[in-house]
Order: structure tokens, then sequence, then C-alpha cells
């Protein structure tokens, strides 16, 4: 029979109690997740259809399908991410890998922190002011590039990380036997870093996808049409709409805003979990 | 004596900052020979290693003034790939880099552009045989190196460090993470070895620096305290009352 002392006794109940709290949390975290998901889906449960994802818009969005703003998010998102990926991920390398600590890395840093703190807002006054400054009017192409500013430093902050996992005696080791920077870079440090960096990627293409404000003024439009002509015409876009079509006071029928909202953000989710077995599946190949 | 010098070392001081790693170093070692460097810990055994082959520069504020002379040429004027490839480093803990055993060996050769599968095949068996290797893992050559046993994944290191073909092989406390066994084992090893590359080795096991070296060298707390033939060292008279505590395990 166990026979406890007090102290015994006050320990096991702390670790009872402790256990029950951060299990509760645990869980609480999940509840608002799921209530979001059901309450949307039941909410635009009579509009989703296969035409209300392939169908082009009628009558201001009254009638028909959003499939033009899917597309648009997509095109908007894959050149962001052309934009913003090559430049995220060198200048991480460069500053991981090759960079000394002085002056200028510091800088840098502190600049890629400080992007990271900017309001989403802010980037979108940026690209009006600037981008499209530029391309002369608000297009696709504008709302891309402020897109990529804005998820730049995430990407480099992701890269990073990716790149510090790999451990720092694997360079050592190539270093000593006369491999150059590049070298090990290439033969070692990208290969094992690779999943993490792709990861980082998939996921900021998801929070750039949910992005309103960047594209608010630079190229998003509420109602067109017809698909955009290129990159340098206008283009619907999930967020944009979904901001949009709530915003419209009741003209819009209820269903269909649920219903823009459910695609917007399982679009996020299988983003998410593409994500999820990406790094699943690089973890069990891991070679240390 | 013996030979040409293949590692000159000629008033060598570093410093870590403000604080003093070794003074005032003077040693050599001679083609064909095993160096032993024995000290207690901290005495900057490993520092001295770092300034053969130059990975002293990746420590921020490490300075080094002196002349470190390798093969007849001052460290500094090689590229520091070119010295790196002629000296092999062995650390105290083997680093598998995250390949096959295999590609572990043939790396060093594949980034200084061969690319002739014969030609690796024959390098990588050349070097897992000088490294006593070869028998245990022909057959798995394709598996990943940090799958072996902490004493095959030393043995690899070494022979990664051969794969360069090096003049000058530096192991730094090869043995502490290895079975008496395999120590053994690879002490046979550097005692082949020794005919092709110098080696210096860096111990804290007295009785090694004894059984493998030619020439020992006692280094305590950044000062050389004596450098002489082995027999000497371990002799009834070092010039050294330090010497002869050290090595009787007075103190350290």
């Amino acid at each position: 029979m166990f026979e406890g002392t007090p102290i015994v006794w006050r320990n096991l109940t702390m670790q009872a109690a402790m256990r029950f709290l951060f299990g509760f949390m645990a869980a609480a975290m999940v509840i608002p997740l799921l209530l979001i998901v059901l309450y949307l889906i039941t909410k635009a449960w009579p509009v989703l259809s296969w035409e209300f994802v392939s169908e082009m818009p009628r009558k201001n969005l009254k009638e028909g399908g959003i499939f033009s703003a899917i597309l648009g998010t997509f095109i908007m998102v894959g050149i962001s991410l052309a934009v913003s990926a090559p430049i995220g991920i060198l200048a991480a390398i460069y500053l991981n890998e090759y960079a000394r600590d002085n002056w200028f890395t510091r800088i840098v840093n502190l600049g890629v922190v400080n992007l990271a703190g900017v309001p989403s807002i802010v980037h979108a006054l940026f690209g009006y002011a600037a981008v499209v400054y530029i391309t002369g009017d608000p297009c696709i192409l504008a709302a891309s590039i402020t897109l990529g500013i804005m998820t730049l430093p995430v990407i480099i902050a992701a890269t990073t990380q990716a790149l510090v996992a790999v451990p720092m005696a694997f360079r050592e080791a190539c270093w000593n036997v006369g491999a150059s920077r590049w070298q090990t870079v290439r033969s070692i440090v990208l290969p094992n870093s690779l999943s993490g960096i792709l990861t980082g990627v998939i996921l900021e293409v998801s929070r750039a996808a949910g992005e309103t404000a960047p594209i608010l003024f630079t190229g998003a439009v509420f109602y067109k049409k017809s698909l955009p002509s290129g990159i340098f015409d206008q283009s619907m876009a999930l967020s944009y709409q979904l901001f949009s079509v709530t915003t419209q006071g009741g003209q819009i029928p209820e269903e269909r805003q649920y219903g823009t909202a459910v695609v917007l953000l399982l679009l996020v989710l299988v983003m998410n979990l593409a994500s999820i077995c990406l790094r699943v599946y690089f973890r069990s190949r891991k070679k240390w | 004596m013996t030979g040409e010098r293949a590692v000159d070392i000629h008033d060598l001081t570093v410093t870590y900052g403000a604080k003093p790693a070794l003074e005032k170093i003077s040693l050599h070692a001679h083609r064909g020979e095993i160096l032993g460097i024995i000290g207690p810990a901290n005495s900057g055994k490993t520092t001295l290693l770092k300034c053969i082959n130059r990975t002293l520069e990746l420590i921020p504020k490490a300075r080094r003034r002196g002349r470190v002379v390798v093969e007849g040429v001052e460290v500094d004027s090689y590229s520091l790939h070119g010295l790196r490839r002629k000296v092999g480093m062995v650390f105290p803990l083997p680093v598998g880099l995250p390949l096959s055993v295999y590609d572990n060996v043939a790396f060093a050769p594949r980034m200084a552009g061969i690319r002739r599968h014969a030609v690796l095949d024959e390098l990588v068996e050349r070097c897992l045989r000088q490294a006593a290797l070869w028998e245990e893992v022909k057959d798995r050559l394709w598996m990943l190196g940090s799958r072996l046993s902490g004493g095959q994944q030393q043995r690899l290191t070494i022979a990664r460090a051969l794969s360069h073909e090096p003049e000058i092989l530096c192991l730094d406390e090869f043995s502490i993470a290895v079975d008496p066994v395999t120590t053994m084992r690879i002490e046979d090893v550097l005692v082949d070895l020794k005919r092709d590359v110098t080696i210096i080795l860096v111990t804290n096991l007295v009785q090694q620096a004894r059984r493998l070296a030619d020439r020992v060298a006692f280094i305590n707390a950044g000062r050389l305290v004596e450098f002489d033939v082995t027999n000497v060292i371990f002799g009834e008279q070092p010039s050294e009352q330090m010497t002869f505590d050290y090595v009787r395990g007075h103190f350290g």
C-alpha cells in the first residue's frame, strides 16, 4: 500500500491540477477553430456546389460563381512568391552562410525584423504610392509585388531557421577537407534544410492568400465580368471579395458571403496540410 | 635529424580577445614522424592545431602572431582550400556528414573535381583500408555514415581526412569517444600511416603519446614547457621538473 507523506500528496495534487490546466488550454485552443469551420460551413451550405467554384460571377456577385476570384488569388500569390521566394531565400543564405558579423549584416538583419513588423495596411499604402506609381495603374503585378514585399521577411526568417537547424559541425567538417563555402552550401547545407525552407514558403503562401490590405488599392477589384487579360489588368481575389461583399450591407445573399469564406479557408487549410505532409515526409528521411 | 620539417612553428602567440591562449610556442614536426602534443585540458593544444589549418580564423576575436610554416610555405600564403587539403583534421567527436559511407569519403575528392567513378571507387577503398574500416563496411557503403558505431565513425572521419591526400594529418584527442579496442586499432593505423604522412597527435592520454610519438611537446597553460624526442620526455631526466611530474600523473 502506498503511504504518501503530506509533501508527496501535495506534489501529486499539484501535478494533476497542472496537467489538467495545460491539457484544458490545449483543448480550448481547438474549440474556436472547430466552431469557425462548422459555423461557416452551415451558413454556406446552400451555395456550396461545383458551380459555385467553377463559374464566373454574374449580376454584381449576386449570382454565378466565384471562379475569377479564386483564379485571381492564385495568380497574385503565385507571382508574389516568384518575387519574394528567390530574393528571400538567397538573402537568408547570404546572411547565414557568408556574412560576417559586421555593421552591414546588422543593418540588414534589423531591416528584416522591422519589415516583418510593418502592418499590412502600411504595406498597402506603400504599394499604392510606390509600386502603382511605377506600373501606372493598379494591376495584378502591382498587387503581387506588394504582397511579395510583405512576405519577404517571413520567408527570410523561415529560411534562416531551416539553415540554423543544420549543425555547425557539418559545415566545419566540409571546410576542413577544403570545400569552399558554396560547395558546402550546395552539397550539405541546402539539401538538409530544403524541407524547412519549403515548409516556410508554403505557410507563407497560405498567409498571403488571405491578406486583403496589400491588394486593396493595388490591383484587386470588387467585380469584373471577365477574367483578367494579363498581369497588367486588375483581378478579383478571394480575400478582397470577402471583405467587399460583407461590407455591401445586405445586397448580396448571406450564404454567398459565407461560401467565399469557406473556399478561402479551405484553400489555406489545404496549403497548411501540404506543408505538414511535406515536413513529415522530409523528417522521415532526415539523415542525422 | 631525420628528414625535413613538415610543420615548423615559430614564436606562435594566439589570443582570444584579451585572453592569451598560446604564448611564444616554437616547435616542429619532421616529415614521416608522429609529433605528440600533450598537456592538461585548456592548455591550448587544440588552438595550436587550428593555427595549422587556419580554422582559427573562424573564431571571432582570435588573433595569431608568429610563423606557421607547412611544407616550407607560410600558411597565410596558401589559399584556404589548398591549405586545408594539405592538412587533414580529425576531431574528438566524429562528425559524419549526412551522407552515405561512400559519399563521406568521396566528398573531398568530388569537391576537388574528381568525377570518374572508377577513380573515386579506388580512392574510397584505399582510404577506408588505410583507416582500417574497409572490411567492416565494404558491404554497406551506401548506408548512412551516421549509422555506424562511434568507433567506426571515428575511423570514417580518418578515412575522410585522408581522402584529400593530405601531407599532414592532425588528430585532436581522437580516442575520447572511442572504445579501447578501437583506439588500439586506430593507433596501429597511425603507425602505418606515418610512412606517407606527417602526423600531429594531440592527446590527453600521456601513454598514447609515449606509444606513438617520435617527438613530444608538452604544453601547459599556453606555454611550451618542453619539446624533445619521446625518450627524453618520458625518461628519468627531462629537463623540466614539470614534465616529469605531468607524465607521471602527479598533476593534470
